[in-house]
């Protein structure tokens, strides 16, 4: 008590950075969790409309994917230039999509069963046509929350 | 003399992990799928008699689009640009034309009566139109419901819709409902 040290004798300790690597594996951590890597392959090329009024989508653990676009070009050969649909990892038909709601309802809980999202996620350059099968089909599997992915304009 | 084994220096290994962060960090992508929400009308059942929704046909506009990728809203043809200020002014019937919608005053939770527009705007494709104009005029429409629903927000809290908190929007919501059908495809094939 009372005694004080005179100043200017000792220097300000540096500060110490051998936690600084600890901090960085820290964040190193979170997002080398928090990355997820494409799960599915694209096969087919998709350029999303451009739209001004877009809402963000939810929940995406519970949305399930529709790509509609024509194949990619290493595929063109096998499948031409059509639009098709690709689900999951392949192309399929609109009779499959009955298959594909139902094995994705199955993996959601009963209380997000319908919070359902199905995007679709449509070339600009796709005829109506198939979208119309497409939504007609959802409809017939009562899959009715729908979303058109869309590209901020 | 027994040499100490020397300390391994630890200092890069903050470099290392920074370096593996930063690769992490750029291949991370946060994209956030956005888009335009809709809800699908159910599908009547097979053997049920389909009751017809009887709406008053005032109360419908209907936006055609066809293979040509050409607009027509009610009977004229439109350009993309101007979807928006017909819609708006066909919804809010501001001086009350009787062939533009009726208005149904109904009680909302928080608000007190309030003429609701009974409004219904009935979106119609072909097989051939291509999907970008069809989300173009889906968009214009979504943008034209908001505008409404911005001026009722400004004018009732002050604020934009956006900027109210959510037991306001639900109210502005059931003040200015977002009605967009989209039409059964036997319609579609009609208009060939």
């Amino acid at each position: 008590m009372g005694r004080f040290r005179k100043s200017g004798k000792k220097v300000a300790p540096a500060i110490s950075t051998a936690s600084l690597p600890d901090i960085v594996f820290m964040l190193l951590f979170f997002f080398m969790i928090s990355t997820s890597f494409r799960q599915t392959d694209k096969l087919v090329q998709v350029k999303l409309p451009g739209a001004t009024e877009n809402v963000k989508l939810e929940r995406k653990d519970l949305t399930s994917y529709i790509y509609i676009g024509s194949p990619i070009p290493s595929k063109q050969a096998q499948y031409g230039t059509d639009s098709r649909i690709q689900l999951n990892d392949s192309y399929r038909t609109i009779n499959e999509i009955r298959d594909f709601i139902a094995s994705e309802r199955e993996s959601l809980s009963e209380q997000d069963k319908a919070e359902m999202t199905v995007a679709i996620k449509a070339d600009e350059n796709v005829r109506m046509g198939i979208i119309t099968d497409v939504k007609q089909e959802l409809r017939r599997c009562s899959a009715l929350k729908i979303m058109y992915v869309a590209r901020q304009k | 003399m027994a040499k100490k084994t020397p300390e391994i220096n630890a200092s890069s290994q903050a470099d290392i992990a920074f370096l593996l962060l930063v690769f992490f960090l750029i291949t991370t992508t946060m994209d956030v799928d956005k888009g335009l929400q809709r809800k699908l009308p159910p599908m009547p059942e097979e053997n049920q008699q389909q009751d017809e929704v009887k709406i008053n046909r005032r109360n419908i506009v209907v936006v055609k689009i066809n293979a040509q990728d050409r607009i027509m809203v009610g009977s004229k043809p439109t350009d993309v640009s101007e979807i928006k200020d017909q819609i708006v002014e066909f919804l809010t019937n501001p001086n009350d034309d009787p062939n533009k919608p009726e208005k149904e005053v109904k009680f909302i939770k928080g608000l007190g009566n309030y003429a609701v527009s009974k409004g219904v705007v009935s979106l119609q494709n072909d097989k051939g139109t291509l999907y970008n104009t069809y989300i173009q005029v889906q968009n214009e429409i979504v943008r034209a419901i908001n505008e409404i629903r911005d001026q009722f927000s400004t004018q009732h809290y002050g604020k934009k819709f956006a900027q109210l908190d959510e037991d306001h929007q639900k109210i502005v919501k059931e003040a200015v409902p977002q009605n967009i059908s989209e039409a059964e495809p036997k319609d579609v094939k009609a208009k060939k």
